[in-house]
């Protein structure tokens, strides 16, 4: 372990660090959050924050800065938050990621600054997204100004897709002094934030915050327009007068499992699900005109063991199904879902059902869903993704009775701007080419980043390659070289 | 917001506007649509673009109140405005010279038919034209629609007007005839869809529907617009709105599309029921636009 090698404001020895538990967030009780939609975490209070923070080893080597996608300075904040500067401690994390109330909420932390935490090995890691979470909420309650931008640059970038990546580019690129334009497809602005993730993880209301901050920051955003259709790249840099794109249109068709009755009433995908119910509204139908099926006393399960799934489940739950379940091939320590998500929803009554495969959906006769034939699974040797391959255990074959069942097995390249602009190479899965440090593309001038590129990731990746996205193109129109 | 410059009813319960929407007016092909969300609270809905002028920044749109937005939208004037209008959405329509191409058109559809019926047209096709509609008051578009063909056949379900009979018995008897078919477009309802495909499935005369399922982003995103196209699950939105007819399965597409109709019954219900409570109070305030 590191020694602390430059004053601390922190009073306790190493050793007495060690010693403080790990503060417990305080929640909405399981029994009473699965009758409502608002947020499951309450939050930090002062206390909890800064006795939380005395935790902090405050290394020499801070991992948990080097596990950070979007690189926040994790050591300094936490100390500014141990000598009380909260403000500070808010503009600190600003200086690398300008969505802070967001990240602090959805962030697989245990896969990034958590889980490189030194505390890690003997006890529980900080808590560093509880504490992100808290300046970042304390910053909004102060309504703190945002800090001035550079000086007007005279270029012009337009950003495809107001989802982590397009956000994150525009406000780095923004406090550059750039001018900044978002292009939206739907009508909200947020993308996956505001389409995928529900209110219980991630309230609208921080979300629209984070943005109208965004705005005061000069960003400017446009929604109704699908690029690809609405206007073409080309046309941006041409009548539009754009000097330098960015492709952040995220993830994209969602994929399904082509097994038979995939067409039932009853099954969706779980963008679908989610969006009917986040961007939609249709959990309050009829007062939003926006539909769904009614979920009340129904056995609905996922396929899939995402956050996406766990998503998708919890707010079936929420809506009044009975039973739900989680319904995945692999066992639970392959679930790529954040460990929080998982804890929730067994606490919401899901059931997790593993090494588990739906092979045909039922009809009813009637064209609705009834059930799902399922094979049980076991593990064998490790395939590509580096995890043990399911495979199917024959004659193991039982039936699921379901009334409903949502496919979140993931997605696929959506083609709409890729097969719209000429020269713009994609790979063999049709995501589009750009490099893993410069976000450049094999167009000049047009950089891509987030799940476009990669395919279905998370919020925090998306941000990294926002941000790597707005230092390359600021370097692209200060020096025009490509 | 997108502001609705004329808006004409053209017959019971079907509107024409003429809607400010420079961007899509610019891009709009034949065969494409968009989506639209009358207020905070709507659903979206896609709805096929009828005509766009890029000069004036302008598309066209023809509605045919069914629902509680048709009906909603339905009852907006010139000088209201439509919250969110996206597009031009979807494939355009292939456009060559195919030679001989018999166009059907069912109530509605026939707006959809009519940009990509100009664009076959300007193409060289000679073009077969069945209207279609219940009754003479169903039958859009006539005189626009006759403008572009070389001959133009109407029939009702009544006989009130045109032929009496189906659009399928008016087009089975040009296949009878001695012209060779290139090619059949229908659009309309559903079932008139299947019942072309089904009458020319045994021929060899290449058959395009376009369809409308149900929808929510139009960009491929959500899948809630997936039908069963050669077996292969196919994405309306992005994949489509046109495919060809024999490779449809119409019975998956009757049955997705009922799947809210509990819902969307009682919200027409609601919404009318809401219309009537307040009609005294809207007499007694008076003035304004009505």
């Amino acid at each position: 372990m590191s020694p602390v090698k430059e004053p601390s404001a922190n009073p306790l020895t190493l050793k007495e660090r060690m010693k403080v538990p790990r503060q417990h967030m305080p929640e909405q009780s399981a029994g009473l959050r699965i009758m409502n939609f608002t947020e499951v975490n309450l939050g930090y209070s002062e206390e909890l924050a800064k006795q939380e923070a005395l935790r902090c080893l405050e290394c020499a080597k801070a991992t948990c800065v080097e596990h950070c996608p979007v690189g926040v300075k994790v050591k300094d904040f936490v100390r500014l938050i141990v000598e009380g500067k909260f403000l500070e401690a808010a503009a600190k994390i600003r200086e690398d990621n300008v969505l802070p109330a967001i990240t602090g909420r959805v962030c697989p932390q245990e896969d990034h600054c958590e889980g490189a935490c030194l505390l890690h090995k003997k006890v529980e890691s900080l808590g560093v997204g509880y504490l992100e979470r808290f300046v970042a909420d304390f910053e909004q309650r102060m309504n703190a100004p945002m800090p001035p931008n550079a000086p007007a640059t005279g270029k012009k970038i337009a950003i495809v897709g107001s989802g982590p990546a397009g956000l994150s580019a525009a406000g780095d690129l923004v406090q550059r002094g750039h001018q900044v334009h978002v292009f939206e497809a739907l009508h909200e602005i947020g993308g996956v934030l505001v389409y995928g993730i529900p209110e219980f993880r991630l309230p609208k209301q921080v979300i629209r915050q984070q943005i109208g901050k965004m705005r005061e920051m000069g960003v400017e955003f446009e929604t109704n327009v699908v690029v690809g259709k609405t206007v073409s790249i080309d046309e941006l840099f041409g009548e539009e007068g754009y000097h330098a794109v960015f492709i952040a249109t995220g993830a994209g068709l969602p994929v399904f499992l082509n097994i038979p009755g995939e067409h039932l009433n009853g099954v969706y995908s779980a963008n679908e699900f989610l969006t009917r119910i986040n961007l939609m509204h249709a959990y309050e139908f009829p007062s939003y005109d926006e539909p769904m099926v009614d979920l009340r006393e129904k056995h609905v399960a996922v396929i899939g063991g995402g956050n996406t799934a766990l998503d998708a489940i919890r707010s079936a739950r929420r809506l009044g199904a009975e039973k739900a379940y989680v319904i995945y091939r692999r066992s639970e320590t392959e679930m790529p879902a954040r460990i929080e998500e998982v804890k929730h929803a067994k606490q919401e009554g899901i059931e997790i059902r593993v090494l588990t495969n739906p092979v045909d959906f039922l009809d009813d006769g009637r064209g609705w869903l009834k059930g799902a034939r399922c094979v049980q699974m076991e593990l064998g040797e490790p395939d590509a993704s580096g995890r043990r391959r399911p495979i199917p255990i024959a004659g193991s074959e039982f039936e699921v009775p379901l009334q409903v069942a949502i496919i979140a097995t993931g997605t696929s390249a959506n083609p709409l701007i890729q097969s719209t602009t000429p020269g713009l190479k994609t790979n063999k899965w049709g995501y589009i080419e750009a490099s893993g440090e410069t976000q450049r593309t094999s167009r000049k001038g047009v950089f891509a980043g987030g799940d476009i590129v990669t395919g279905a990731a998370t919020v925090i990746l998306a941000m990294g390659a926002g941000r790597r996205a707005a230092q390359s193109i600021h370097e692209f129109l200060t020096t025009g070289e490509w | 917001m997108f502001k609705i410059l004329s808006a004409a009813q053209i017959a019971p319960g079907i509107k024409r506007f003429v809607i400010e929407a420079p961007r899509i007016a610019r891009k709009h092909e034949a065969g494409q649509f968009l989506i639209l969300r009358l207020d905070e609270h709507g659903e979206r809905i896609p709805l096929t673009i009828e005509s766009a002028d890029a000069e004036l920044g302008t598309i066209s749109i023809v509605v045919q109140a069914v629902g509680k937005t048709t009906h909603q939208l339905n009852a907006l004037d010139p000088g209201d405005s439509i919250q969110d209008v996206v597009g031009p959405l979807g494939k355009p329509s292939e456009i060559k010279n195919f030679g001989t191409v018999v166009i059907v058109g069912g109530g509605v559809g026939t707006a959809l038919a009519y940009p990509t019926t100009a664009a076959l047209k300007h193409a060289g096709n000679r073009i077969l034209t069945i209207l279609g509609g219940r009754n003479r008051d169903l039958v859009i578009l006539e005189d626009e629609m006759r403008a572009l063909s070389d001959v133009l056949y109407v029939t009702t379900d009544d006989g009130s007007y045109g032929q009496k009979g189906l659009v399928t018995d008016k087009l089975r008897e040009l296949m009878a005839g001695e012209e060779h078919i290139a090619m059949v477009l229908a659009v309309g309802p559903v079932p008139m869809m299947k019942a072309v495909a089904d009458l020319t499935r045994d021929t060899s005369i290449r058959t395009v529907v376009s369809l409308n399922p149900i929808m929510i982003d139009g960009t491929g995103m959500c899948g809630g617009c997936r039908v069963l196209v050669g077996g292969k699950s196919q994405f309306a939105c992005v994949d489509g709105p046109e495919f060809e007819a024999h490779e449809v399965n119409f019975e998956v597409l009757m049955q997705r599309n009922k799947m809210y109709r509990d819902a969307e019954k009682r919200s027409l219900e609601e919404y009318q029921r809401v219309l009537r409570e307040n009609e005294p109070s809207v007499c007694l305030v008076g003035g304004g636009k009505s």
